[in-house]
């Protein structure tokens, strides 16, 4: 059985959220500049959010999680509207402070 | 509504007013006022408020229980009745009273039925009474209302706590006279202590510090008069109480009282040692009168007067015509050998019924002197134990010998405090506990009483004679009159003795209150440095001279006939003291021997009386000044001081008469003042200096008050209203008869043979003429000084130095008891200081160094060990985690990420493994 003779299913979906949520996590733990890092938080959400989508959706499974799974989607992204705004709230004030945006500078409070 | 209820609602508000005021003083004294002078104001309204309910109370009783004169029977009749209803009423009221009092008594089964019984057991008497007016053989219960209104405890064995009322005409009597004084001694403080008034600074100018200077302290008059509330509080609490236990209660607060006002200048070394020394005497009698009420209490098992099982029916019951008959729980209590022999008899199989039939039908053989072989019968000792302990805290509180050594040194206290002490309530406590008390006191008490009445009468008396002190000559005169008033109840003449208590009780506060007028003007107790005062203070002179002759018995014998006999007629004093010599005389021709020395006793010191009052009236208000200084300042003391003399002297000439006597001389005396009025005004004099003309309205209103009152009475067909009739009342039943003593061969006489002619008549001359002659003898010394006084003291010098002395009492008590206490006190201290002070300190050291030992093995090693211990790694584990925390936000991904996986292959691994 191969995914590339298959009909698009859940798995497909399934294998470019997990490409995306691993993407945004490389992404995270290399960029030294914050705001990379927040595009690395977008693409983990975002790979997070195609899962619930692909779960929910009733023509890829018979089974689906039906509407919870959209909803859990739209709240997924309402949530991540709010944490881009706090992180660049941070963001700016960190650079205000620092003249710079580089999260390895961002270490005052190591044990 | 039961009349007995509505009595104990009035008469406990009458306790309870000075209580109050009491409180009020105590929490907001310093407020009331500039230096706390509406304190005054409080307590004398307090006071004032009780002898209203006191009066309207008697008024009450009056109108139910009318009393009986000697002549005219008319009264019995509706006596009857009234009684008769009175008694009904009591049955059959109780299921509707709401009030609490009721309640309490009538929740109670068995109280109920008790008092009920007491009320059909009145009215049953009192037919009795109308019946056979004049037979002296029949007993008769006076009437009397007895109420539980709270029970403390019901112990199961028979043995009952509560707290009851009493009431008969002595606790009326004994309310408005207390009242009555208490109220006017209250007014006439407020003028007294007016010094303590002034702020802050009030200057002691008989305490003299170190440096010199006299004692400044704050003023405190309102600790005075809260003193003074609570004192008469206790008091009356004491009249009503109606059981032995609440009365002992009352009793000790009487005597705290008289410990916190003789010690009012408690700077004052004197004082507060004559407090100690009160305080300490009445212990002595105290300790009597507990082993009194232990005996009582053992044997009979209840404390309470009144009621189907009280002491007074366990005595002398209804059913034995009130003769005294030993009660059985006292004969069961000393036959005990007897008891165990019967028990032991019976087997062990007996029922507790069978033992208690077996042990009653004994009781009879075992009571009896004959057959038990015990002299008196077994359980006759325990009931004189009982009389003589109780007697005891008599003796104590009414300072009598041996124990009437704290009274004359109670002098130290405020004037009003003394005049209080003196009249209504410390002593009066003592006489009227023993009267009260007279249905339990055998024959034998009886003479106790008669001798320690005797012995203290005569000694005290001739003390009085060389006394200088012009509080001393009358702290004296109490002691004597005291010891009159216990020989008059010793020798059975029971209305003789509670009649004096009244009437010396009004004019002994009158000259206590005279004596403090003097004081008060002339700054000093000495008599010696007075005389002439008369001219400065005429007022308080002639008011002394009311109160001199009165307690010397002045009045004219058989001046009045009535129904074919004639009768005295005289101030309050020539009425009671007259009763005791009759009395003693009746005794003397019953029981030859001793009842010579007792006559001779009382009939000696009436005239010692009468020598050492005129005596001391001479020198302080006749003659020429002695200390020209103090003459000059003297003066007549403010309205507020003298009003309450006048009162009082009102009350000390004719207190024990009736309404006619009373419109009579009320007239007369209206007429007088009218007439000294109307002279001085016309002649212009109001200002007189010397005599002022308010005084003399202040007669007058009260003369006419008197013939009002006289009026009302005579109207209303009370013309038997004296004092002697009313008290007659309450006499205790079936101590009328004619009693022989079991263990002493001598014969206790009816009261009322000593009224007959052949008795009365010599008891009358030789008491008139025992007094003629010491106020003879004083008008001799003082008066007209035809004879010298310096002159006899040279004379009889041995003797007058042992009166000067006090019999020398202070040093033989302080060579008998206070030096040996102190001795062994000293060596007690000693033994104290070397051995049970060293003991504590060894064992304070030696807990000491167990503790250190201790400290250290198990509190800083172990416990401190575990504790830091603990610290520590926890610290260390923290340092450790810390560099974890490196900052780098990177690193921290990368731990997430790690941390996912290893948690989802730790979870796969989990599964496979569970799989398997």
């Amino acid at each position: 059985m191969s995914l590339l003779t298959e009909p698009v299913g859940v798995s497909h979906f399934l294998v470019v959220g997990a490409v995306m949520f691993v993407t945004g996590a490389l992404c995270m733990a290399t960029k030294r500049n914050a705001l990379g890092v927040l595009m690395g938080i977008e693409l983990v959400l975002n790979g997070a959010n195609i899962n619930f989508v692909a779960f929910g959706s009733s023509y890829l499974r018979e089974n689906s999680l039906g509407l919870d799974g959209q909803f859990f989607a739209l709240f997924v992204i309402v949530l991540a509207a709010a944490e881009a705004a706090v992180a660049l709230a941070i963001a700016l004030s960190f650079y205000n402070n620092h003249a710079t945006i580089d999260v390895d500078q961002a270490d005052e409070l190591k044990g | 509504m039961d009349i007995g209820v509505v009595l104990s609602w009035l008469l406990g508000f009458a306790v309870l007013m000075p209580l109050g005021s009491f409180a009020l003083i105590l929490l907001f004294g310093p407020q009331m006022g500039k230096g706390g002078k509406q304190a005054g104001a409080c307590a004398t309204g307090a006071i004032l408020v009780s002898c209203i309910l006191s009066v309207i109370s008697l008024g009450i009783w009056l109108s139910n229980h009318p009393p009986i004169g000697d002549h005219g029977s008319a009264h019995a009749a509706q006596h009857d009745e009234a009684v008769g209803t009175d008694g009904e009423t009591n049955a059959a009221d109780s299921d509707t009273h709401a009030s609490d009092e009721a309640d309490a008594v009538h929740t109670d089964g068995e109280t109920d039925e008790a008092v009920g019984t007491d009320g059909e057991t009145n009215a049953a008497d009192s037919d009795h009474h109308g019946d056979h007016h004049g037979d002296h053989g029949h007993a008769v219960a006076p009437p009397h209302y007895s109420y539980e209104v709270y029970s403390l405890g019901d112990f199961g064995i028979g043995h009952r706590m509560s707290i009851s009322v009493y009431i008969d005409t002595l606790t009326v009597c004994m309310f408005c006279m207390v009242t009555l004084i208490a109220t006017c001694i209250h007014l006439y403080a407020t003028g007294y202590m007016h010094d303590e008034l002034e702020g802050p600074d009030y200057v002691d100018h008989e305490v003299t510090m170190e440096d010199g200077s006299h004692l400044h302290r704050p003023g405190r008059f309102h600790r005075f008069l809260q003193s003074l509330s609570l004192f008469c509080f206790s008091m009356l609490g004491l009249v009503l109480s109606g059981n032995i236990a609440m009365t002992f209660v009352f009793w000790e607060l009487v005597g705290i009282c008289s410990y916190f006002l003789i010690g009012f200048y408690v700077e004052r070394h004197s004082a507060s040692t004559a407090a100690n020394k009160a305080f300490i005497v009445n212990r002595v009698g105290d300790f009597g009168m507990i082993i009194g009420l232990m005996a009582l209490w053992g044997s009979l098992g209840t404390f309470s007067f009144g009621g189907a099982d009280g002491i007074f029916e366990q005595v002398r019951s209804s059913e034995n015509d009130y003769a005294l008959v030993v009660p059985d729980g006292m004969v069961r209590a000393s036959a005990q050998k007897e008891v165990a022999a019967v028990v032991a008899g019976l087997g062990p199989s007996a029922t507790a019924e069978q033992i208690k039939k077996a042990v009653d039908d004994k009781l009879p053989e075992w009571r009896d002197a004959k057959t038990s072989g015990v002299p008196g019968g077994y359980g006759r000792w325990l009931l004189i134990v009982a009389g003589v302990g109780i007697f005891c805290g008599c003796i104590g509180k009414s300072a009598q010998f041996p124990l009437h050594v704290w009274l004359p040194d109670a002098m130290e206290g405020p004037t009003p405090v003394s005049a209080l002490v003196h009249s209504a309530t410390m002593v009066a406590a003592g006489v009227f506990l023993v009267a009260r008390f007279y249905p339990v006191f055998t024959p034998e008490v009886l003479f106790v009483i008669a001798l320690v009445g005797a012995v203290t009468l005569f000694m005290a008396a001739t003390i009085a004679i060389t006394a200088t002190d012009i509080k001393r000559v009358l702290a004296y005169s109490t002691v004597s009159q005291l010891g009159y008033m216990m020989l008059a109840l010793g020798l059975g003449g029971w209305l003789a003795g509670v009649m004096h208590l009244f009437t010396h009780a009004f004019f002994k506060s009158l000259l206590f209150m005279c004596s403090g007028s003097v004081i008060h003007a002339v700054h000093t107790n000495e008599m010696t440095e007075m005389g002439g005062l008369r001219k400065k203070m005429p007022w308080t002179a002639y008011t002394m001279l009311i109160g001199c002759m009165a307690i010397a018995g002045a009045g004219i014998p058989f001046a009045v006939v009535l129904f074919g006999e004639s009768y005295g007629f005289g101030f309050s004093g020539f009425y009671s003291k007259d009763a005791i010599l009759e009395q003693a005389l009746s005794f003397r021709n019953t029981n030859p021997g001793w009842g010579n020395v007792f006559f001779l006793a009382a009939a000696g010191g009436a005239a010692i009386t009468a020598f050492y009052m005129f005596r001391l009236w001479y020198l302080t208000f006749a003659g020429q000044p002695r200390d020209q200084h103090r003459y000059d300042h003297a003066h007549e003391s403010p309205p507020v001081m003298y009003r309450p003399l006048i009162l009082l002297s009102v009350f000390a000439i004719g207190v024990a008469w009736g309404p006619v006597q009373g419109i009579v001389c009320g007239l007369v005396a209206a007429i007088f003042f009218f007439a000294l009025y109307i002279r001085r005004s016309v002649s212009g004099q109001q200002e007189d200096h010397h005599l002022p003309s308010d005084p003399l309205i202040t007669s007058l209103v009260i003369s006419v008050v008197v013939v009002v009152i006289g009026m009302v009475l005579s109207m209303s067909g009370n013309n038997d209203v004296t004092l002697g009739n009313l008290l007659e009342q309450a006499r205790p039943a079936g101590t009328l008869p004619t009693e022989e003593a079991a263990l002493l061969s001598m014969t206790w006489p009816n009261e009322h043979d000593s009224h007959v002619a052949a008795i009365r008549v010599p008891a009358t001359w030789i008491a008139f003429a025992t007094a003629f002659g010491g106020f003879f003898l004083a008008t001799m010394f003082y008066g007209l000084r035809k004879l010298d006084a310096a002159e006899s003291q040279k004379t009889f010098a041995p003797i007058h130095r042992f009166l000067l002395n006090k019999w020398w009492f202070d040093e033989l008590y302080n060579f008998l008891f206070v030096r040996p206490c102190h001795v062994v006190s000293g060596w007690i201290a000693s033994f104290d200081r070397t051995w049970i002070d060293g003991f504590i300190d060894w064992l304070a050291w030696a807990t000491k160094v167990f503790a250190g030992f201790w400290e250290r093995m198990a509190d800083r090693t172990i416990v401190d060990g575990f504790v830091n211990g603990l610290a520590t790694l926890t610290y260390r584990c923290g340092a450790s985690l810390r560099r974890v925390q490196t900052g780098s936000l990177r690193q921290y991904v990368m731990f997430i990420v790690a941390g996912t996986v290893i948690v989802f292959v730790l979870a796969s691994f989990w599964r496979f493994a569970l799989a398997q």
